[in-house]
């Protein structure tokens, strides 16, 4: 692992030299391409087959057609989802949560990273043991459940945002980053030039860590927008409920009445097959579009995260 | 000391933000262990925590006891070997594989697409697995009818979860592990496979003798991080893919607790469960490192 940083991240980077590739090899080759062929099918087929359904007509869903290409074409999923109120409502609460737990998970996360990363901090080892333990051990879920009770957050939105606020991997990646990023020569000239460590972290580490910024943030932004199960455990009011959870009764539970009224979900019977296609295609949508120019941040993140040190 | 003074006074504002995420580590991380010992208690609500009377390994011995404890550990265990068996290989082969591949563009789309499945919440994962594995209308069994064969509930045979909640945990997580493969043979330096070439390898022989000694290291570490967390399933998956018919193999520890705990408001007794795979987790974390340092010279501390 010499360095990782400029790793992976230039695929096929053809090395200087090239022999001509024997027969044996060619084989090889011709296997490694099949293999990877059919994995990439295998990922592939299933988020097609999704997203084909989600806008096939209702009678080609529950009627089987569909298999690869969407079936007459018909968007009546997507429109009864965003007319349905609870849905509507999911999207909001969960937009909330993963604007607001990001905010407060990135700041808390290089309130600790940060100064962990300076050498000249005493005591940075003990610091870094303490956080790292937590990793390994943890009181387990009743306790920890007890713990939010006793602070009156049991049912808030601030159950979702504080009880689960660091992730230590995360404060691992950033420490590295700020360790192998800025240099022990800045700190010393700022030093000599009387900035104070606040205002050095202000004016000079956070702008020449915007890389491990967006990587945090797009981390636990992913964590937000995808969790449930704090959900689950911690809330009660159906007003306070992230889309996820709503998407799980709909779907898993298969309860979607609360949805609508009753006689409206008859009516909509030959919907309701269809309209999971499409809810997890909006539940989802947020996410797969920043993907494509979040990737190379996220391995990036994770290449730095993996150096020891 | 001095030095701590001299460290304190001239670093003060850093040590002033280190409080707030310090005390976040106290508050939802230490203290719930130590909130821990309910496991030793019988829990009173109106007495609290700390007031209600010590009972000392009763709730353990209830659950050793209990018929359940054998099911329980034996899900646990055979769904995390499985998940290990299946689960850390792949991603090492398909590191492997694309490390070889010289079209950047095949490449890139690979990866990009292994990669894209880990975004996908946990609700989505198990929404999609019952849609496709559903009797009636699931493609899966569209695509057996079609063959001529009868429906399976999938769902709903016991002997079906182990290998349904490990294959699609594969699909959705390959991509991400052979990241960091990919980056440890990115790493490998350049003279070696040079010095390969000379000596004749084949592609599988260079495969054999530099790629996979060059990402050992970091094998090693993630097999023991993998084996440290044999008992730290991933609760939520199961506890949604979970229905009446199939929990005699889908009924893991983790789950149990839960619904023991806030289900049943049972929280001395989940809390015990839920310590005693703790602390199995933690045993055997510090011995598969230990073996590690020993064989191999490699290790997480």
């Amino acid at each position: 692992m010499a360095s990782p940083l400029s790793a992976t991240t230039a695929p096929g980077s053809s090395r200087a030299y090239r022999i001509k590739n024997s027969a044996g090899d060619r084989v090889f080759m011709a296997i490694i391409y099949t293999a990877l062929s059919l994995i990439l099918i295998a990922v592939l087929y299933p988020l097609i087959y999704i997203l084909s359904s989600s806008i096939s007509s209702p009678d080609a869903v529950s009627s089987g057609k569909v298999w690869l290409w969407p079936v007459d074409i018909s968007f009546e999923g997507y429109t009864t989802l965003f007319s349905t109120p609870l849905i509507l409502t999911g999207y909001a609460n969960s937009l909330f949560y993963t604007a607001a737990g990001t905010l407060i998970s990135v700041t808390l996360t290089i309130m600790i990273a940060y100064p962990l990363s300076r050498r000249s901090l005493y005591g940075r080892s003990v610091i870094m043991v303490f956080v790292t333990f937590t990793m390994l051990f943890g009181g387990g879920l009743i306790p920890t459940y007890l713990v939010v009770k006793q602070l009156g957050m049991v049912d808030t939105r601030w159950a979702l945002l504080i009880p689960n606020a660091i992730w230590v991997w995360q404060v691992i990646i950033a420490r590295s980053f700020f360790q192998s990023s800025i240099p022990d020569e800045l700190v010393e000239a700022s030093e000599l030039d009387g900035c104070s460590d606040l205002r050095f972290i202000w004016s000079v580490v956070l702008p020449l860590s915007k890389p491990i910024i967006a990587v945090l943030v797009l981390m636990y932004a992913v964590g937000q927008w995808n969790a449930y199960f704090d959900a689950l455990i911690y809330l009660k009011s159906d007003h306070l409920f992230p889309l996820q959870l709503i998407l799980r009764s709909i779907i898993i539970l298969n309860n979607g009445a609360g949805a609508m009224d009753a006689a409206e979900m008859v009516e909509k019977q030959h919907l309701s097959d269809l309209l999971k296609y499409s809810l997890i295609v909006v539940a989802t949508l947020p996410v797969l579009c920043i993907y494509p120019f979040v990737q190379k941040h996220f391995v990036q993140g994770m290449l730095v995260g993996s150096v020891k040190g | 000391m001095n030095v701590a003074r001299k460290s304190f006074a001239k670093h003060w504002q850093l040590y002033l933000i280190l409080i707030p995420p310090i005390l976040f580590f106290i508050i939802f991380k230490y203290y719930p262990m130590a909130n821990a010992v309910l496991a030793f208690k019988d829990y009173n609500v109106t007495k609290g925590i700390w007031g209600s009377p010590w009972i000392g390994f009763k709730n353990f011995r209830m659950f050793f006891d209990n018929p359940i404890f054998w099911t329980l550990v034996k899900n646990t265990l055979l769904i995390s070997l499985y998940q290990l068996l299946v689960g850390f290989p792949i991603p090492i082969l398909l590191a492997l594989a694309l490390n070889e591949v010289r079209h950047a563009k095949f490449k890139k789309l690979v990866q990009m697409v292994t990669f894209a499945p880990y975004f996908i919440s946990t609700v989505v994962m198990v929404s999609m697995i019952m849609l496709f594995l559903a009797p009636r209308l699931g493609f899966v069994n569209l695509a057996l009818n079609a063959l001529g064969m009868d429906s399976i509930n999938f769902l709903g045979e016991p002997g079906m979860f182990r290998s349904i909640y490990v294959w699609s945990d594969l699909w959705q997580s390959a991509g991400y592990a052979s990241v960091v493969y990919l980056a440890a043979l990115a790493g490998i330096d350049p003279v070696l496979y040079e010095a390969a070439k000379v000596d004749g390898a084949s592609r599988l022989q260079k495969i054999i003798h530099v790629d996979l000694p060059g990402i050992l290291p970091t094998v090693t570490i993630l097999l023991i991080l993998n084996v440290g967390n044999i008992m730290a399933l991933g609760f939520e998956k199961i506890y949604l893919l979970q229905n009446p018919l199939n929990t005699s193999s889908s009924e893991v520890i983790a789950t149990y607790v839960y619904k023991m705990g806030l289900l049943n408001a049972n929280y001395s007794f989940a809390t015990a469960v839920g310590l005693f795979n703790s602390v199995i987790n933690l045993v055997l974390l510090v011995l598969v490192n230990g073996l590690a340092k020993r064989i191999s010279s490699n290790s997480i501390w």
